[in-house]
């Protein structure tokens, strides 16, 4: 046993209205740089839709993450060391900008230049990359809010995998938003691909970080990443991931995309688990039961004693004991893993959405004279369970309707309460009220320190601080510079 | 006078100046080192163009080891009968430069010609390695299919010639003599081959001193303590 210390991340879903803040707040301090025109490190993405890069969940085609073969042993999807390494002259399941999308921007001069005539000048989309007039056809954000939607929507790789059939009509139909950043897993398929070793995981806090300077452009990381969260810098042909804003995290303040989200939906906190057993979990037969357990209690002594021995500092065993994300996974088990079956064992987490109650609750199969028949409500809801389970159970409803059930649970509990009145909604979820009040007071009102509990890194080590007074990595160079001829 | 500068002199200078810059580059700018990819950019034609050029370069690699390095007289020695060498020779090295010519030709149409994209990403030192590469080919093909293939008893055999010169740069050595009666384009291409020496560490090329053996054994998942 080897207990280790992991940055996480839950984002409750109900309260994503979409705006995209965390996107460009996260572009403007990360990836503002040429070269990197038609990256992402977080991107928000409607369900159901095609996701960015365009159904990216299709693992048929792209072959990312993990599976388990005949014999039992976790194997890449992309094939053993040997196949992998046959790849190395061409890659053919690594995207190109032709999979994600040409950046575009206006020729917004022609408004200023044009001459006086009587018609209104037109800026005509041009290529950010090379400069030239296209015609824009595709997007991170393009099936926004169901954009578009007979086209897009039906696309979605989520919705092929359903028995439920989901209409698209507009009026007919539901949606909600999955902000996406890089899942930063116990066994990141990115990591395991890279040629190079030059993708690692930190020792301290389970950050995944690309070394610029050990990688050698093999690009096996991104066509590896089931969830498409590694990308090829154009001009310097290097792999760039979301950091996980670790300089700030080690200062204890939260990521960027998390400190301006508007709905202040996101959590980030730590959990305690045990290397060993990565490989184990990786490959277990249910992946939703092993991304959980793979989180420890720490509160067991068991655990506690071995993350002392393990030199696990004490403000971080404190900050593992405080962790919101700890709470709202295991002990009120309403988060889930974004796709569990690709077998990262990804560590951040989502809060399905609840959504409004179909007209016809009792051809459902609930009781719809009875508005706080908590079962009838997550059954009767517009988004499918199997839709929800596809993405965040790898299919287990129950584990879905479970958590649904507790937020409805939650709503019907404070009502009662404010009301005056008896309820047996904490029964009926199988909580004490206490769980449920806790879990409102996360939900609802948590101040920025009970939704962020983030323990400083220990700079001790005077070598670690000297080998970083080297300056600025992305100054210079060729993402650095502008090219000629642009603004 | 002239064959004395390219035989004797320039080897020795274009390895100094492949050995000092590699030195110099991985210790600068490990930042740059790279196999600079543009699957980015273009994927489709480079999905067949390139294993083609790789593999065909690497057979190319091969042969040239095999006709430079190993003696005339161990493969008469080993009962090989030279009109029998010529011949697996000549075809191995006609079906490796085909590949690599094919490779080359789609690799460079792609980048100069058909995608915008692509002549964004490429740097100075692609475009002079381009130039040297593909003289080259169109030398070594010239070589292979001008001088020898086309002949049944080959009026010129490098073996006799262009070899001996070759091992003899490595003695510190350098037999200029064997040279003398080598036809001009075997000439261009033995100098010119030290010139792509020369530019090697100042190129993309150093990609080759990556070649990840370690993958082979290392444990799948790599951890690094922070600042390390
Ligand atoms: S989500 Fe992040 S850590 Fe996981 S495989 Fe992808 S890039 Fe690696
Ligand atoms: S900033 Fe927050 S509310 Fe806005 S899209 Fe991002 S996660 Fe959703």
């Amino acid at each position: 046993m080897k207990i280790m210390a992991q940055m996480a991340m839950v984002m409750n879903l109900d309260k994503c209205i979409g705006c995209a803040t965390c996107s460009v707040t996260c572009k403007q301090t990360w990836t503002n740089r040429d070269g990197v025109e038609h990256i992402w490190f977080n991107n928000v993405e409607t369900n159901p839709g095609v996701g960015y890069p365009a159904r990216w969940e299709d693992q048929r085609r792209w072959r990312g993450g993990w599976r388990v073969d005949q014999s039992g042993r976790l194997c890449l999807r992309q094939g053993n060391k040997a196949e992998r390494l046959a790849r190395i002259f061409n890659n053919p399941e690594a995207p190109s900008l032709d999979d994600y999308y040409e950046p575009a921007t206006y020729d917004y001069q022609r408004l200023i230049k044009a001459p006086l005539t009587g018609l209104t000048p037109v800026a005509r989309p041009l290529s950010a990359i090379t400069g030239e007039p296209m015609a824009i056809k595709f997007g991170p954000n393009w099936d926004d809010d169901l954009g578009g939607s007979a086209l897009w929507a039906a696309r979605d790789p989520d919705l092929e995998a359903i028995a439920t059939k989901v209409e698209l009509a507009f009026e007919q139909s539901f949606m909600f938003h999955l902000p996406r950043i890089c899942e930063h897993c116990l066994n990141p398929a990115c990591v395991a691909a890279c040629p190079s070793g030059a993708m690692f995981k930190r020792v301290e806090d389970g950050i995944v970080l690309a070394d610029q300077d050990k990688c050698r452009g093999f690009r096996m990381c991104v066509s590896a990443c089931p969830y498409k969260k590694v990308y090829m810098n154009r001009l310097t042909g290097k792999a760039e991931k979301c950091t996980f804003c670790f300089p700030r995290i080690e200062e204890g303040q939260e990521t960027v995309c998390s400190e301006t989200c508007v709905g202040r939906l996101r959590y980030i906190g730590v959990i305690l688990y045990d290397r060993d057993a990565v490989g184990a979990l990786a490959a277990a037969d249910n992946p939703l039961a092993a991304c959980r357990s793979a989180m420890l209690d720490p509160h067991d002594p068991g655990v506690i004693a071995a993350a002392k021995s393990d030199g696990l500092p004490s403000d971080w065993l404190d900050a593992a004991q405080a962790s919101p994300i700890y709470e709202l996974a295991i002990r009120q088990l309403v988060a889930l893993p974004l796709h569990p079956e690709y077998r990262t064992l990804p560590m951040v987490w989502y809060i399905p959405p609840l959504s409004p109650l179909l007209e016809a609750t009792g051809a459902m199969g609930g009781d719809d004279t009875d508005a706080d028949d908590i079962a009838a409500t997550v059954t009767a809801m517009r988004i499918p369970l199997d839709y929800l389970a596809q993405l965040f159970a790898a299919g287990d409803q129950a584990a879905v309707a479970g958590s649904l059930m507790r937020l409805a649970a939650v709503r019907q509990h404070m009502r009662a309460r404010s009301l005056g009145r008896d309820d047996s909604a904490a029964e009926a979820v199988g909580a004490s009220p206490e769980d449920l009040e806790r879990l409102y007071h996360l939900l609802a009102v948590a101040k920025r320190s009970d939704r962020f509990v983030i323990p400083k890194a220990h700079h001790e080590s005077t070598a670690q601080v000297a080998a970083w007074a080297g300056g600025c990595p992305v100054g210079g160079g060729p993402g650095a510079t502008r090219r000629k001829g642009r603004a | 006078m002239l064959d004395l500068m390219l035989f004797a002199v320039w080897p020795y200078v274009a390895v100094a100046v492949c050995l000092v810059g590699l030195v110099w580059r991985w210790r600068v700018d490990q930042f740059g080192w790279t196999t600079l990819t543009s699957l980015l950019s273009e994927k489709r034609i480079l999905n067949w163009a390139s294993p083609l050029f790789h593999v065909g370069a690497l057979l190319v690699i091969l042969g040239h080891v095999a006709g430079l390095l190993i003696p005339k007289a161990w493969t008469v020695a080993l009962g090989v009968p030279p009109a029998t060498y010529h011949l697996v020779a000549v075809s191995l090295g006609v079906v490796a430069g085909a590949m690599l010519t094919v490779g080359t030709v789609a690799l460079v149409l792609r980048r100069f010609i058909l995608r915008t994209r692509l002549r964004l990403v490429t740097r100075r030192g692609d475009i002079v390695m381009y130039v040297i590469l593909g003289l080259q080919i169109v030398l070594g093909l010239w070589q292979t299919i001008g001088f020898t293939a086309l002949e049944a008893r080959p009026s010129f055999d490098y073996r006799d010639s262009v070899s001996l010169w070759f091992r003899s740069i490595f003695v510190l050595q350098p037999d200029v003599a064997a040279m003398t009666p080598a036809p001009w384009a075997f000439k261009a291409h033995a100098a010119l081959a030290f010139a792509l020496i020369a530019v090697w560490p100042f190129s993309r090329l150093v990609h080759v001193f990556s070649i990840p053996i370690g993958y082979l054994t290392r444990p799948a998942i790599v951890y690094r303590h922070q600042g390390s």
